[in-house]
């Protein structure tokens, strides 16, 4: 280790090191490896059939489509939510501030029973809505639902801090030479943000892919219709088909680690980029 | 994957001049949208739990709690979360003191790797255990034959919850660590103190906050897992069942009353948590605003 890195008069470099990488062996790496060992004993006919099933596909097409889509609604209403939070004074912005993590600190089983309860027939939002013919509990919309409350705090936080460091004068060089509000948005504001909320869209994709607790309760887990990929994986592991629900699994983790990458590309962007003063 | 749940350091208000206004039916819709979204989505959640746990009355509330099966949940879950946070918060120190003091080769590569189980689903996260300990698992049939139970036992509830609540305490810490540099413990080493004394006496009174912040998000998660948890437990009552798999048994039972009972036990620690969080915003800031204007000045 000594000669991979540089001297430092500080102890306990060795003990915290080695303690660090024994646990993270133990309880993260070798565990995550098992996944990839198991999925290559099945062969490659075995895999892609499992992967591929229709039902699978269904799946994939759902967690898939209503992520991207929450996480697009997401960037909506949390650039509105950092903007009031950072530029304006209203009652009750408090409350709304301590209260916008929620749905991280919400244990999902119970963010899922309640959004069960007041989207379905007799809950208080879906009894307004049956009238109308809309159905959320218990159908793909009811998956979009939960998914838009968990990615919510994930564009706000992302884009709160940057957006609060915007430089004021900016906006005034901007207005004194005559571009109106809008154009300041979309030409000054707008740009110095995107990388902000590119990470915020990014990460909240990739918690709702992934999202499992406060899913299952209002998806209602119709085959073919909203059953998303994670119970895929739980509804294998019922039936004992072990290595059916590792190929899947296997498949997410794939993905997770690309959007892992892109995750950290879009932050050492932000880093740069915000470092330098843009 | 935690930047979004990192601390806010300073101020994120700002003072507007004309120039840099919204007119004021701008200002008007955008706070309405905002306050419409937050009572839909946020506080009408969380007042339903409350709401449905008192259907059927104060009487009907208490009894969904001391019922033997959610008071061994209630232990269960305790004592999962007793196990799993100090683990992680000795992790977190430890990992935190290598990567923000030291400067060596593959760091990123360390700090992605600490950080995977966030972007892990909490549905994998419990299966690769049951591929490690399962009966068919790697190490399965060894643990079998000596007669010791780690899927659909309390010891896999104990590691899917470790494995997801892995990052908290280290995510908080290195970047605060790293922030705060290391001039003021090589200080204490030039002056003679021992690794623990200016880990003690100089690195944690800078940290304890950033600690605290930690322990409290690892905490709250351990507690409220759900997925990951539910893929190793087995939902044997009374045994391997812990609070959020105990409300999903009555929930699924049409129990809704004694389920969303027990759920506002674990609402109401998401609010302690989300209040403290503030709380310890605010001390950081205080901190930072300290470090800012040096008294005698």
């Amino acid at each position: 280790m000594a000669s991979l890195r540089r001297f430092s008069p500080l102890p306990g470099f060795g003990l915290a090191m080695g303690y660090t990488l024994v646990y993270l062996a133990i309880i993260v790496v070798i565990p995550l490896t098992a996944v990839g060992a198991k999925t290559f004993t099945l062969g490659w006919d075995a895999f892609w059939a499992a992967v591929s099933s229709p039902r699978v596909v269904a799946s994939y097409q759902l967690s898939f489509g209503a992520s991207l889509l929450a996480a697009g609604i997401n960037v909506v209403f949390g650039l509105i939510f950092a903007w009031v939070l950072v530029r304006y004074r209203f009652p009750g912005k408090g409350l709304v501030d301590s209260l916008v993590d929620l749905p991280f600190a919400l244990p999902t089983a119970v963010a899922g029973i309640a959004l069960a309860t007041i989207y379905s027939q007799n809950g208080p939002v879906g009894k307004l809505l049956e009238p109308l013919g809309v159905e959320i509990a218990y159908t793909p919309k009811g998956v979009l639902l939960a998914l838009v409350f968990i990615g919510l705090p994930f564009v706000v936080r992302t884009v709160q801090p940057v957006l609060a460091d915007l430089e004021k004068e900016v906006e005034e060089a901007a207005a004194g030479l005559g571009a109106s509000r809008w154009q300041t948005f979309c030409k000054i504001i707008l740009p110095h943000i995107a990388p902000a909320l590119l990470t915020g869209f990014a990460m909240a994709f990739a918690r709702a892919v992934g999202e499992y607790g406060s899913v299952i309760f209002i998806a209602g887990n119709v085959p073919m219709v909203s059953e998303i990929t994670p119970l895929m994986i739980i509804t294998k592991l019922e039936q004992y088909d072990y290595a059916g629900a590792t190929a899947v699994a296997s498949v997410m983790l794939i993905i997770s680690f690309v959007l892992l990458l892109i995750i950290n590309g879009l932050q050492g962007w932000m880093q740069n980029r915000y470092a330098r003063g843009a | 994957m935690s930047a979004s749940i990192a601390l806010h350091a300073g101020s994120l208000e700002r003072q507007e001049t004309a120039s840099t206004r919204e007119p004021a039916w701008v200002r008007v819709v955008l706070v309405s949208v905002a306050l419409t979204f937050f009572s839909v989505f946020l506080l009408l959640p969380l007042g339903t739990v409350f709401a449905e746990g008192l259907r059927k009355g104060w009487g009907a509330y208490f009894d969904a709690m001391v019922n033997p099966d959610a008071w061994s949940a209630i232990k269960l879950t305790l004592l999962v979360a007793v196990i799993a946070v100090p683990l992680n918060l000795v992790f977190g120190l430890a990992a935190s003191w290598a990567i923000a003091k030291f400067e060596f080769r593959g760091k990123r590569v360390l700090i992605t790797l600490i950080d995977l189980p966030f972007s892990v689903s909490p549905v994998i996260s419990g299966l690769i255990y049951v591929l490690m300990f399962g009966a068919q698992g790697w190490f399965g049939p060894w643990f079998y034959e000596h007669d010791i139970k780690i899927i659909f036992a309390v010891p896999g509830i104990v590691l899917a919850t470790i494995f997801v609540t892995f990052p908290f305490v280290a995510r908080e810490l290195i970047p605060l660590m790293e922030a705060q540099g290391s001039e003021e413990e090589e200080a204490a080493v030039v002056l003679g103190a021992s690794g623990w004394q200016v880990f003690r006496y100089t690195t944690l009174p800078n940290i304890k906050w950033g600690l605290l912040y930690g322990v409290i998000l690892c905490n709250a998660r351990a507690m409220g897992e759900f997925g990951a948890v539910s893929v190793v437990s087995g939902h044997i009552r009374g045994q391997t069942n812990t609070m959020p798999l105990h409300v999903e048994i009555l929930y699924n039972e049409y129990n809704y009353a004694a389920a969303f009972a027990v759920a506002s036990l674990l609402a109401v620690l998401a609010i302690i948590t989300l209040g403290l969080k503030t709380l310890v915003e605010r001390q950081t800031r205080r901190q930072l605003q300290d470090i800012d204007t040096p008294s005698g000045e």
